[in-house]
């Protein structure tokens, strides 16, 4: 009989309305590196939750080395050497990398750290599976590998055997992947069990034993990688065929619409500038992409640009009129941009409004919604909405009165670009549209994107995701450390190529 | 049943009437505590207020008084909740009321205004307090409770020192408008005939009550409410769609300050009441405010009721049996209600989870026994 470290037997978890999990079953051999395959929404979080105590399924079992156990919160997971990186570090910023890692778990005599023995074992543990880290050096301090790296350690230290990477690629540049696979290989050749979720397929070909599939909260299958294609663990997850690539003819650009000159936008978390004697322009009729690793100044670029937040120096102009200095009502009225941003939470939606009142936050004050009066044209919104509901196919509970808040997120994001593409914008600055979607909304949204530079629009798309950076621009353009260090034209260049503008390796002078 | 408490309407009067209740056993507990005698009676009393009185006309005046005392409870109330839709917290209405009663007292007493200046002072005032809240809080980050509560205590020793210019030589009083300037006093409008000729019965009833009115109407159905919730329920959202957000968030607070220094005029240009100079406490009218405002589910339709019931309770707190309670004692229920009155969210809170608690004991039921007959059905 195989040897499972742990086993999940026909779990199911409801919740109202929804069966999140549904009589899944994952079993994770001794020494194997199993990837956890599924779109967002199928059911992987739920089942970890599950795997930590977080949540009691309704049915099914776990067993850890054959025998039933059970998990009622996080503690009984850790005593069970059951560990996870989380895709969002769980660090402490001010602090050293190596009490970071002994946080909770602190050796001490009578209260006072024993920190010489923690500090052994941690450079013994780094030593043996090849985890570059100081353990001195602040955590703000370092980089994102390095980080992640420390998240590895802190596992180890506490000595556990089944380690859970929740989509640990996401933050990282191509050469810190291929970094983190080697060690995710060194990690089980020394016998440690690896549950690995993702849904990028080239990664678990890479680096997978076994894989198994998640679609809706229901069980789709487990193959050997070695026995499957990429394409094969695709349909798997979507259910159909999808389509990938972007279509799209090639561009046609026109004049300039946007045109940046040397702009300098200061950090609100460090005392450098975020965004350093940054150039460029965008043309009518192209999508340029700005592509970079996250917090290399992309977001203060948007900021300054969108007029959040004010400039250090530079000027901007669009259709040859400086609005350097212009508010961000001028922005959006006489100058024609549109701002889809890159937290929709956070800046895109007033959470607690109604859809119809979200739709209409950057025309709420025009003649068609506001009388002379200052009262507020309710049937003239009520009908506005609607027609952006249909023609946008956002959907909700209630329609037009639900409250934002209760959309699921691929709604809430579609909501944002109906009102922002409705408006007819000269200029569509999109900033991660299609962060936390599915493939069927991030296949729109793309659409979309191609559709308004098709209609002769410039379209400044910020993107994180590597394939979106690939497949919908015309042109890429990498920052780096609020620089821009390259110019690339996606259909030349490679992912490795992009990486090694991404991260610093490789820089050229741009002009814009 | 069900569909109803999902109602906000009907849960924010549920969560009210049991905080009301509660409010009144726990005081009709303290009063167990002190001496079991008169409990009894005592809370009744508080409950009954000017009921207590035998004869109607008596009544009715005493209902009058307890009407003009609720106008001006209203206001803060009102000037509470305004600001907390925007997400502000103004604790700084109390002080707010004190400049808008120094204000109309002094303007009445020293300069001989008419009661139509006077009340405009006493909202200016209020206001300009509000914007020092609001400029101290968008420009210099500086948290509105905080500035709110000193600026309370430095405009009650300002109004203090003020109207000691216009006070009685022998009482720490300020002196009678009735005799001194009654071009000052707020119109009866002809309403205090219908209250047993209660002198104090004037106009500011139906002018807060028409206020309310309109801070509902601003509030739901006009741009500036729009754009004013916009800011408080996210103001990068608000920064984000190009709203001004700091410029509103001054201008909610100026309206703020405006409607609780109007509140004071309500009550002092009726001659109801006079300052007395030695104060060393801000007067309650503002915090009773916060308690109204929860009370009335944050809503100024719901504020009216609100402020009535509270005027009510405190006013009937004189009806205590003194026999067996110090006289301080009606305060020490009327607080004891208004405390309990600051539950309501709480309140509606844990009927939400409850109610959700349920449901999805009753979904899971329904899908157990769909599941059982779907298997039966194969089978």
């Amino acid at each position: 009989m195989e040897q499972y470290a742990i086993e999940m037997l026909h779990i199911t978890k409801r919740f109202p309305g929804i069966i999140a999990n549904d009589d899944i079953t994952l079993q994770l051999k001794k020494g194997e590196i199993h990837a956890l395959l599924g779109e967002n929404g199928a059911g992987k979080s739920t089942l970890m939750s599950v795997l930590f105590g977080l949540y009691q399924p309704e049915e099914g079992v776990i067993k850890k080395d054959g025998v039933e156990v059970r998990i009622n919160n996080p503690n009984d997971a850790n005593a069970l050497g059951i560990g996870m990186v989380h895709q969002h570090f769980k660090l402490v910023e001010c602090f050293t990398v190596l009490d970071n890692i002994i946080l909770g778990v602190e050796p001490n005599k009578m209260g006072f750290l024993q920190k010489k023995e923690a500090r052994e074992k941690v450079l013994a543990l780094s030593e043996k599976y090849g985890l570059r880290v100081d353990p001195d050096a602040k955590i703000e301090d370092i980089t994102v590998g390095m980080q992640q790296r420390t998240e590895i350690l802190k596992m180890l230290y506490r000595d556990n055997e089944i380690l859970i990477f929740d989509e640990p690629t996401a933050v990282l540049t191509p050469q810190e992947i291929a970094e983190l696979m080697q060690i995710m290989k060194n990690l089980s050749a020394e016998g440690k069990s690896i549950l690995f979720i993702s849904h990028k397929l080239n990664e678990i070909m890479e680096v997978a034993d076994r894989c198994t599939v998640l679609r809706k909260g229901k069980y789709i299958g487990t193959v050997n990688t070695k026995d499957v294609t990429a394409e094969d663990l695709s349909a798997m997850m979507v259910g159909r065929n999808v389509n990938f690539h972007v279509d799209k003819t090639p561009a046609k650009p026109g004049e300039v619409v946007l045109s940046i000159e040397n702009m300098t936008v200061a950090s609100k978390v460090h005392k450098n500038n975020a965004v350093k004697n940054v150039s460029l322009k965008v043309r009518a009729g192209e999508i340029v992409c700005l592509a970079g690793i996250d917090g290399n100044g992309q977001s203060e670029f948007v900021y300054g640009l969108s007029g959040l937040e004010p400039l250090v120096s530079g000027k901007i102009t669009v259709h040859g009129k400086d609005m350097t200095k212009a508010s961000i009502r001028e922005r959006s009225t006489v100058m024609g941009i549109s701002h889809i941003p890159e937290d929709r939470h956070k800046h895109g939606l007033v959470l607690d409004y109604s859809l119809e009142d979200n739709l209409i936050l950057q025309t709420y004050f025009s003649p068609e919604f506001t009388s002379k009066a200052g009262f507020l044209r309710r049937k003239n919104i009520r009908e506005y909405a609607n027609r952006l509901i249909e023609q946008y196919d956002v959907r909700s509970g209630q329609g037009a009165v639900t409250t934002a808040r209760s959309m699921s997120g691929g709604n809430q994001q579609k909501a944002i670009i109906a009102r922002e593409i409705d408006k007819a914008p000269e200029l569509l600055i999109a900033v991660q549209p299609t962060r936390g979607l599915d493939v069927g909304a991030i296949e729109y949204i793309h659409k979309q994107l191609v559709a308004q530079r098709d209609a002769g629009k410039a379209v400044l798309l910020v993107s994180l995701e590597l394939d979106e950076v690939m497949d919908v621009p015309d042109r890429i353009l990498v920052m780096y450390e609020g620089e821009i260090v390259g110019e690339l034209d996606p259909k030349k260049t490679t992912q490795e190529e992009l990486g090694l503008y991404m991260a610093g390796a490789k820089r050229d002078e741009v002009k814009a | 049943m069900k569909k109803a408490l999902k109602n906000p309407g009907v849960q924010a009067f549920v969560a009210s009437v049991i905080c009301i209740l509660l409010g009144l056993l726990i005081g009709y507990i303290v009063l167990l505590f002190i001496n079991p005698e008169g409990a009894a009676e005592s809370i009744l009393n508080v409950i009954k207020n000017f009921f207590t009185w035998s004869k109607p006309k008596t009544q009715l005046k005493q209902f009058g008084n307890t009407l003009s005392k609720t106008m001006p409870l209203l206001m803060c109330s009102l000037s509470i909740l305004f600001a907390y839709k925007v997400g502000l917290f103004n604790i700084g209405a109390a002080g707010q009321y004190v400049a808008g009663a120094c204000a109309c007292l002094y303007a009445a007493l020293a300069w001989g205004w008419g009661w139509l200046p006077c009340m405009l002072f006493a909202i200016l005032a209020g206001g300009v307090l509000g914007a020092v809240v609001g400029i101290l809080k968008s420009y210099c980050n500086v948290n509105e409770v905080i500035s709110g509560i000193m600026l309370n205590w430095i405009s009650l020793y300002t109004a203090n020192t003020i109207l000691a210019k216009v006070k009685e030589v022998a009482s720490p009083y300020t002196m009678y408008i009735t005799d001194m300037n009654p071009s000052a006093l707020l119109p009866n409008l002809g309403l205090d005939k219908l209250f047993g000729n209660n002198k104090y019965v004037t106009l500011a009833v139906p002018l807060a009550l028409v206020i309310a009115i309109a801070v509902s109407v601003i509030l739901s159905r006009t741009k500036l409410g729009y754009e004013l919730k916009a800011t408080g329920n996210n103001k990068n959202a608000a920064k984000y769609a190009g709203m001004k957000e700091n410029q509103n968030i001054i201008l909610t607070l100026v309206i703020a300050g405006g409607l609780a220094g109007l509140g004071a005029a309500m009550l002092y240009l009726t001659g109801y009441m006079r300052w007395e100079c030695t104060q060393s406490s801000v007067p309650g009218m503002g915090f009773n405010g916060i308690a109204a405002a929860f009370l009335g589910g944050l809503n100024p339709i719901g504020a009216i009721f609100a402020s009535f019931f509270i005027q009510h309770i405190t006013d009937g707190g004189q009806y205590v049996n003194t026999n067996f309670y110090s006289s301080q004692i009606s305060d020490l229920i009327s607080s004891v209600i208004i405390y309990l009155c600051g539950f309501v969210l709480f309140i509606k809170i844990t009927m939400n989870k409850a109610i959700t608690r349920n449901e999805e004991k009753a979904a899971q039921k329904l899908k157990a026994s769909d599941a059982k007959a779907e298997k039966g059905g194969v089978q």
